[in-house]
């Protein structure tokens, strides 16, 4: 059987430089799924997107071929003239991007940017045309499909829109669909959904599936064959039992370590007394007003609800949930940065049976040195290093702006935090722009650190990182905790990562805490639909593991959905119960 | 129903502006010391001349100068009565010119509605280039076809006003018979509208029209190329492409449609910059606007002519803000839904 599409020496350059994929070649048969996994980095998207020749405009392609026979005949993409190539792109070939919020245009209704794909390549009338566009509505998984028509992208949320995305990638019955990390921007339950409802359509209509992805997780649920990329090169090809069993190339491998797993956990784990917090957190609710329009009345937000948390001296505490679960607005709360309503407390406790110290209501001077204590690692270190400072100054400027030490003091602590998180001190007259990812990571946790903190909050510090980076940056934080002997607050949406480095694990949705426990105890005995939801639909690189949609769908929904036992309905919630051993479930009893 | 909301509550905000916008005109024309007439009562004191004096008292008691500055304020916007009872801005008498000697509404009665044309042809000009020039300029971004548009839009943003003007009045007059000065052939003044009346007047609009809107244009039509270049590297653009759409189509729907926001924002400040910016050119070309008029009026302290004429000014700011804001909402989703419950 003659391949569906066909790569062959895909060679692609910018400029003058080296190519930045070369010498690429797999193929894909009809109704098969092929991933291309890797790093940021590995050429996977360019390769990708030339095969319906999207790239960007300096990217040249040196040499190769992409021969693509869903047509009549066989005809070599590279080739086509451009008239030709409009008639495969969106038809027979279509395509989904990483990001469903940024990739619709904001401007025009969903039902018109989605029946436009008809209007291109099909002589449909308007009433046919909108008749088709509902009914893949309909089968991607919307209850309201002319209400979605209807609607302008930013009435709907990040799953929703990439559901959008799909019934406009699929609406004209295209053979071949190219998804570039369909699923990188979205919450991990909704990851799951997407992933399955990808899944199904392919299987009700035989179009063939290149997925491209760094999540290993994501390859063993999806692909039949497997296409491993480093640094523009293939590194390991074949079918998806073969390379996710028995790894060959040590790149592979190395992705394979790295790739994050919720551990099998044989036991609960027993409760250990223990009483000398750093942070409390005390019934504290917070609700947000919306700008009032007009004459209206202005609505309101609850952002956090009853939230109690404490944060143990030297121990993590990790906050996990969606977006939109209250968990950032809990860490901002933490700092304060943001006041809680009336009624709450957060309290820090600077030295072990120190008198607690409000931190909504401090003098200048309780605020200076609350400050000094606490300190907040951000998630995404491209944004959050300004790019007009040198590095040594970025990391000086606390000491500066606390008056601590001489100059001379300053640049000392700069080179010895530097060191500090595996960075050379000799970095300290470059520019942000001239570190990675992962590097800016762990400057931005150096800066944190110049301060000589005690309570460290971490708002998701790895969920913009390399898979083997982020790996780095977790043991990075984990030595620097037992070094120095840290607290911290974590906050994450990726329950994986918090198995590892978290003492105690919340879980977050809607704004209540729905469980708490131990992370032994919460992966072996999760109780809350929502918990189990989380951990069933992380993506496990293991194919004889896929994820199991149905206990997804029973936690992902609405809260008013969950089981009577669990159910918050109309903003009524049941109490949080103490199940045994310090493990707390939101249910009635 | 939203929209008609929204119309209603802007129409508000907007007569408010203007009442704000009185008080600082009032208040900055009378800051400079004594008024026109009581520096000419001084000078003819000096001068000796007693019959000029007694008739400068009776103005001065006629348009209650010789009141409190509050009192004046409310009597000219019309808020109170005056020696004449209510007569202010808002009952239309617009005061006495005393510079010229005739009361303002005929003084500028037609310079008005010529101020209006020559301003509103200068926009719509303004528009016509920058539209196409500025979209060809991204589509076809770092050719010789942004290159040239960019370099001919600068040339015109660097050329004075007025040296622009006479450079065309002198090639146009030569080469393709335009007129030369005034907005109409005198012959027409003061006459009643006829056909060949309006036929002098589009003739004599041409390089007026030009002049003004050269350097708005070519501001705008950068404006609009940068905006369009950040909207051509947004990911939508590339979900439109691998639909199969062909680029010049592709263009006019997605980028230039986000792109179009800014640009209709920009009317609302189009019109000030063109009134204020054309006060020069006005009296170089010798056309009968308002602009000629105020930069007397503010010499003489002539208070009622300049405050007469600001005002008009910033009513046609506020009206064009006004207009922006409605299309804005008109054509942007994300500000007529946005409060919107999903």
């Amino acid at each position: 059987m003659t391949p569906l599409l066909e790569v062959d020496g895909l060679t692609i350059g910018f400029g003058k430089a080296d190519p930045v994929v070369r010498d690429v070649s797999f193929s894909i048969r009809a109704g098969e799924t092929l991933a291309l996994v890797g790093e940021s980095g590995s050429g996977k998207t360019l390769t990708c997107r030339s095969v319906l020749r999207i790239l960007p405009e300096a990217a040249q392609i040196r040499s190769g071929r992409i021969v693509f026979a869903g047509g009549d005949a066989p005809v070599d993409m590279l080739r086509l003239r451009e008239p030709e190539m409009r008639q495969i792109r969106g038809d027979r070939i279509s395509m989904i991007f990483q990001e469903p919020m940024r990739s619709l245009s904001p401007l025009h209704r969903l039902g018109n940017q989605v029946a436009e794909v008809l209007r291109l390549h099909r002589s449909m009338s308007r009433s046919e045309a909108k008749r088709t566009v509902l009914q893949k509505f309909e089968r991607v998984g919307f209850t309201e499909p002319e209400r979605i028509w209807r609607s302008y992208p930013f009435e709907l949320s990040g799953g929703m829109r990439q559901r959008a995305m799909i019934a406009m990638a699929m609406v004209a019955k295209p053979t071949l669909l190219i998804a570039d990390e369909p699923t990188t921007a979205l919450d991990v339950t909704t990851q799951a959904q997407v992933l399955g409802l990808i899944k199904t359509l392919q299987a009700e209509t035989g179009m063939a599936v290149i997925l491209v992805t760094h999540d290993l997780g994501v390859v063993a649920n999806m692909a039949e064959q497997v296409v491993v990329m480093s640094g523009g090169r293939v590194m390991e090809s074949g079918s998806a039992p073969e390379v996710l069993g028995h790894p060959e190339h040590g790149y592979t491998r190395k992705l394979f370590a790295a790739a994050t797993m919720i551990p099998e956990v044989a036991a609960p784990a027993r409760e250990v007394p223990h009483k000398d917090l750093i942070l409390e957190m005390r019934g504290v609710d917070k609700t947000f007003a919306l700008r009032a329009r007009g004459w209206r009345k202005p609505t309101t937000v609850t952002a956090c609800k009853d939230v109690n948390l404490e944060v143990v001296r030297g121990k993590t505490i990790a906050v996990v949930g969606e977006s939109g679960s209250g968990k950032t607005t809990c860490a901002r709360m933490a700092l304060g940065a943001v006041l809680p309503d009336p009624g709450g407390a957060v309290l820090f406790y600077s030295e072990p049976g120190a008198p607690p110290l409000p931190v909504h209501s401090m003098s200048a001077s309780q605020r200076s040195a609350f400050q000094r204590q606490a300190q907040m690692v951000f998630q995404d270190p491209y944004s959050s290093l300004s790019p007009r400072m040198r590095i040594g100054a970025a990391l000086t400027e606390p000491l500066e702006i606390h008056g601590i030490g001489s100059r001379a003091e300053w640049r000392d602590k700069a080179a010895a935090m530097l060191k500090l998180v595996g960075l050379n001190p000799d970095m300290m007259t470059r520019y942000p722009h001239a570190f990675s990812g992962g590097q800016r990571q762990r400057l931005s946790i150096a800066r944190a650190l110049t301060l000589d903190p005690k309570l460290l909050i971490c708002d998701e510090p790895t969920s913009a990182l390399d898979v083997s980076v982020q790996e780095q940056i977790l043991r990075l934080l984990e030595e620097i905790r037992d070094r120095a002997s840290l607290s911290y607050l974590f906050i994450s949406h990726d329950l994986a990562v918090v198995a590892r480095i978290a003492d105690e694990v919340i879980v977050m949705r809607a704004g209540v805490i729905v469980e708490q426990a131990p992370p032994e105890t919460l992966f072996y005995d999760p109780r809350h639909p929502y918990t189990k939801a989380l951990i069933a639909a992380q993506p496990e690189p293991d194919i004889a593991r896929p994820i199991d949609l149905e206990l997804v769908a029973k936690g992902a929904g609405a809260p008013s959905t969950w089981p009577e036992m669990f159910r918050i309905d109309g903003g009524v919630a049941p109490a949080l119960q103490n199940v045994g051993d310090g493990h707390m479930v939101r249910c009635h009893v | 129903m939203m929209f008609l909301r929204y119309a209603v509550y802007r129409f508000f905000t907007m007569l408010l502006t203007l009442l704000v916008v009185s008080v600082l005109v009032f208040v900055i024309i009378n800051l400079p010391p004594g008024d026109y007439l009581s520096n000419q009562i001084a000078e003819l004191r000096a001068t000796g001349q007693a019959e000029g004096v007694a008739k400068a008292e009776f103005l001065r008691a006629e348009y209650a100068l010789d009141r409190p500055l509050w009192e004046q304020y409310l009597i000219w916007v019309g808020f109170a009565p005056g020696p004449q009872g209510f007569s202010g801005l808002i009952q239309g008498d617009f005061g006495w010119s005393f510079e010229f000697d005739r009361p303002v509404g005929e003084i500028v009665g037609d310079a008005l509605w010529l101020t209006v044309l020559v301003n509103l042809a200068a926009v719509l000009f303004v528009y016509a280039v920058a539209l196409p020039l500025g979209v060809l300029a991204a589509a076809k971004s770092e050719t010789w076809a942004d290159y040239t548009a960019g370099f001919v839009g600068y040339l015109g943003l660097a050329t004075p006003n007025f040296l622009l003007a006479l450079i065309l009045f002198y090639y146009g007059h030569k080469y393709l018979d335009l007129p030369i000065g005034g907005l109409m052939d005198p012959a027409f003044e003061g006459a009643p509208m006829s056909w060949p009346k309006v036929k002098s007047i589009l003739l004599h609009m041409i390089v007026p029209t030009f002049v003004i809107g050269t350097s708005g244009a070519a501001a705008m039509m950068q404006r609009l190329r940068a905006n369009m270049l950040d909207e051509l590297s947004k990911p939508y653009v590339e979900t439109a492409k691998a639909k199969g759409m062909a680029p010049r189509r592709l263009l006019v729907k997605y980028p230039l449609r986000v792109a179009f926001n800014p640009f209709v924002a920009d009317i609302g400040n189009l019109l000030p910059a063109m009134v204020s910016g054309s006060v020069l050119v006005s009296v170089v070309l010798g056309l009968q606007t308002i602009g000629p008029y105020l930069l007397t009026a503010l010499k003489s302290q002539d208070q009622f002519l300049a405050g007469f004429v600001l005002m008009f000014v910033a009513l046609l700011t506020l009206i064009g803000t006004m207009i922006s804001d409605m299309l804005l909402v008109l054509l942007d989703p994300r500000i007529r839904y946005g409060g919107r419950p999903t």
